[in-house]
């Protein structure tokens, strides 16, 4: 029995907590959380132990793995926390507002031989699971250009303030929406070699981008484009689909469905025929023991606890690729500024078509 | 209960294989009148119960069937509540606490709004979610709602969290106050089943996915079948189509082979889909 603590119970972490709850190879130790109010509640009908103070949790309860799902500018100081006490951590993403400080963390969790994973659910929808075995086969050829796009209405009018609405605290759509596609696409095929015509922008929101679009440039000569948007009031809820054009067709998938193009004879190996393929979640989604909103949130809960209990294989997730996730969200930031400031918008029009005006922001 | 109930998330775009379906559809439905109309096939077809969720939109449909009496004598409403991405957005945006508090009636008596307060500081949670119920019931005034449903994402949080006292509190609220049977929709049909017996409320509704391939039947399909066979509850089998995995007549057939399932829901955008599907359900529902 794994014996875990979970800090921070707002969406992300009631979720969690439900479903590690439910996990027969978990038992929820205790949790934590700076709201008296929702600690009194659930200790009154659950008896769940209660902590205010996440260092008094971590030295009392000395749980073997710590789920982290608190606003994103307390990650850093929790997760170490956690590794220096030699503890398994689960972190809610983005991972840390620092990349430098996250690659550290991850290289922190490496040396200690810790399981680290960061919650990109979107890794564990199996439609894009599907997706990357595809590409990984090389169903498609040379791939040549990604799409990946989030979409969603959370900011729909002027907002009232929390940390989600605080550049400095980890708010915006660049760090809650669009690291859902900057992620897809690493997790898909890889980290770009640089950034370029990257756009935030504000549409109701006082201090955060409520849109970001943005170009990823790789030396192999494959491109791709990234577009997130929060203030979408057409999708009821958050809505990610990612394309991939290659030499022999092209594959988009979503989380209901993965539809597949091939020219030529098709992909006999792989199953699939000249033309459109369609393969949907109801025969890829593989059976949870929980179901609370999504296969993949007790999916990737799973698979981090059976790295624990196995001595950890590679892990889907882990700090270090969310690290260059980070990385890759600073690179956009920089590169925004400077596209304001540069003047991206003062180029003639004309010599904007051609080649990427600057390409500066690579990875060092 | 009725044995067949028409479901309605074709009508706001939810459907769980395609998002271009379910884009199709809300297009399709976005004029009340259209919703209309498949719920006057539905009824004509014969079937009474319309299972909805507490969704804004549902408000029109209420209004239309309170101003149309004698069209819908015998149509009744068994609401699902409550909608819940409003609550997950005023989460995100309020915090816990705050969502709460908006969601507590404004309008009519201060009392209620006191009665709010107090609950919300004596942690007292069965006045807030007798607050939250007769909120969500607004819409029903006057019409007839002999089975009320607490949505799957509320029941399946509860469930997990261990929550459990708050089914007690749903079923007892629901049953005093609205003179209803309480229903409990669920992924995790073993689990709960468990947890309503150790609340001691006996024979419940229980509405879960029952098809035949197993979509999002947590435990499997052999452990419903058993439950189903051998447990004491109300089975309402939804999702049996797997959103249109299996075909009509083998995924009715299947259903209707499990002898305890009491009723059936279903959504269906056309007249011709929704009488394939009850008459389908009548034929495999006659003993052979």
């Amino acid at each position: 029995m794994i014996r875990v603590a979970l800090i921070g119970l707002g969406k992300m972490g009631i979720s969690h907590h439900a479903i590690l709850n439910t996990h027969p190879d978990a038992q929820l130790v205790a949790v934590c959380d700076t709201t008296a109010y929702v600690l009194d509640v659930l200790n009154k009908y659950t008896g769940v132990r209660c902590y205010t103070d996440y260092v008094a949790l971590l030295d009392e309860e000395k749980p073997d793995a710590v789920f982290i799902a608190t606003p994103s500018r307390f990650h850093g100081k929790m997760v170490r926390a956690a590794l220096d006490r030699n503890m398994h951590v689960f972190c809610e993403k983005p991972f840390s507002l620092d990349p430098a400080e996250g690659r550290a963390l991850a290289g922190i969790a490496e040396r200690k031989r810790l399981v680290t994973q960061v919650g990109y659910h979107y890794r564990f929808v199996a439609s894009f699971r599907e997706m990357k075995r595809l590409l990984a086969a090389g169903v498609l050829g040379k791939i040549h250009h990604i799409r990946s796009e989030v979409y969603g209405s959370v900011v729909l009018r002027p907002q009232s303030s929390t940390w989600r609405t605080r550049k400095e605290e980890g708010g915006g759509c660049l760090y809650d929406y669009a690291s859902h596609a900057v992620d897809l696409v690493n997790y898909l095929v890889g980290v770009p070699d640089a950034v370029g015509g990257t756009v935030l922008n504000k549409l109701f929101s006082r201090d955060v981008e409520d849109e970001v679009y943005s170009t990823f440039y790789y030396d192999n000569g494959m491109t791709a484009q990234v577009a997130a948007n929060w203030s979408d009031d057409s999708y009821r809820k958050i809505t990610a689909k990612v394309t991939a054009w290659g030499t022999r067709g092209r594959i988009s998938a979503d989380r209901q469905e993965l539809q597949i193009y091939l020219s030529e004879s098709g992909d006999p190996l792989h199953g699939l025929s000249k033309g459109w393929n369609i393969r949907y979640s109801t025969e890829l989604s593989k059976d949870v023991w929980f179901y609370l909103r999504g296969e993949e949130y007790s999916a990737q809960i799973d698979h981090f606890l059976k790295c624990v209990e196995e001595g950890c294989g590679e892990n889907t997730s882990p700090f270090a690729s969310a690290a260059r996730t980070d990385d890759v969200l600073a690179m956009m930031r920089r590169d925004s500024m400077s596209a304001r400031t540069g003047g991206h918008a003062s180029e003639p029009a004309s010599g904007a078509a051609e080649r990427p005006l600057r390409r500066i922001f690579s990875r060092g | 209960m009725e044995r067949i109930l028409f479901g309605d998330n074709q009508f706001f775009g939810v459907n769980h294989m395609s998002e271009e379906k379910g884009r199709a559809q809300s297009i399709k439905f976005q004029d009340v009148g259209a919703i209309v109309d498949v719920l006057d096939a539905a009824y004509d077809e014969g079937i009474r119960v319309f299972m909805c969720t507490t969704h804004e939109r549902i408000r029109d449909i209420c209004d239309h069937v309170r101003n149309n009496p004698g069209r819908y004598e015998n149509f009744q409403f068994y609401p699902c509540m409550p909608y819940a991405y409003k609550y997950a957005n005023a989460v995100t945006d309020y915090g816990m606490i705050g969502a709460l508090k908006r969601f507590l009636p404004e309008d009519g008596a201060i009392g209620a709004i006191l009665k709010g307060g107090m609950s919300v500081a004596r942690k007292d949670l069965q006045g807030l979610a007798e607050l939250l119920i007769d909120a969500e019931m607004k819409m029903f005034d006057g019409l007839r709602t002999p089975v009320v449903f607490l949505q799957n994402v509320v029941t399946d949080l509860l469930l997990g969290l261990g929550f459990h006292e708050a089914f007690r509190i749903f079923a007892e609220h629901v049953k005093n106050r609205y003179d209803a049977e309480p229903g409990f929709i669920t992924m995790n049909l073993p689990k709960l089943l468990d947890a309503l017996d150790a609340l001691a409320i006996e024979n419940p509704i229980v509405c879960a996915n029952i098809n035949k391939i197993g979509f999002r039947m947590c435990g499997g399909v052999a452990a419903y079948e058993k439950m189903i066979a051998t447990r004491r509850f109300r089975p309402v089998a939804m999702s049996v189509f797997a959103s249109g995995a299996i075909p009509p007549r083998e995924a009715l057939e299947y259903v209707c082979r499990q002898a305890n399932v009491r009723s059936i829901v279903f959504g269906a955008s056309s007249r011709g889909n929704i009488r394939q599907t009850k008459q389908l359900i009548d034929q495999f529902a006659r003993p052979s």
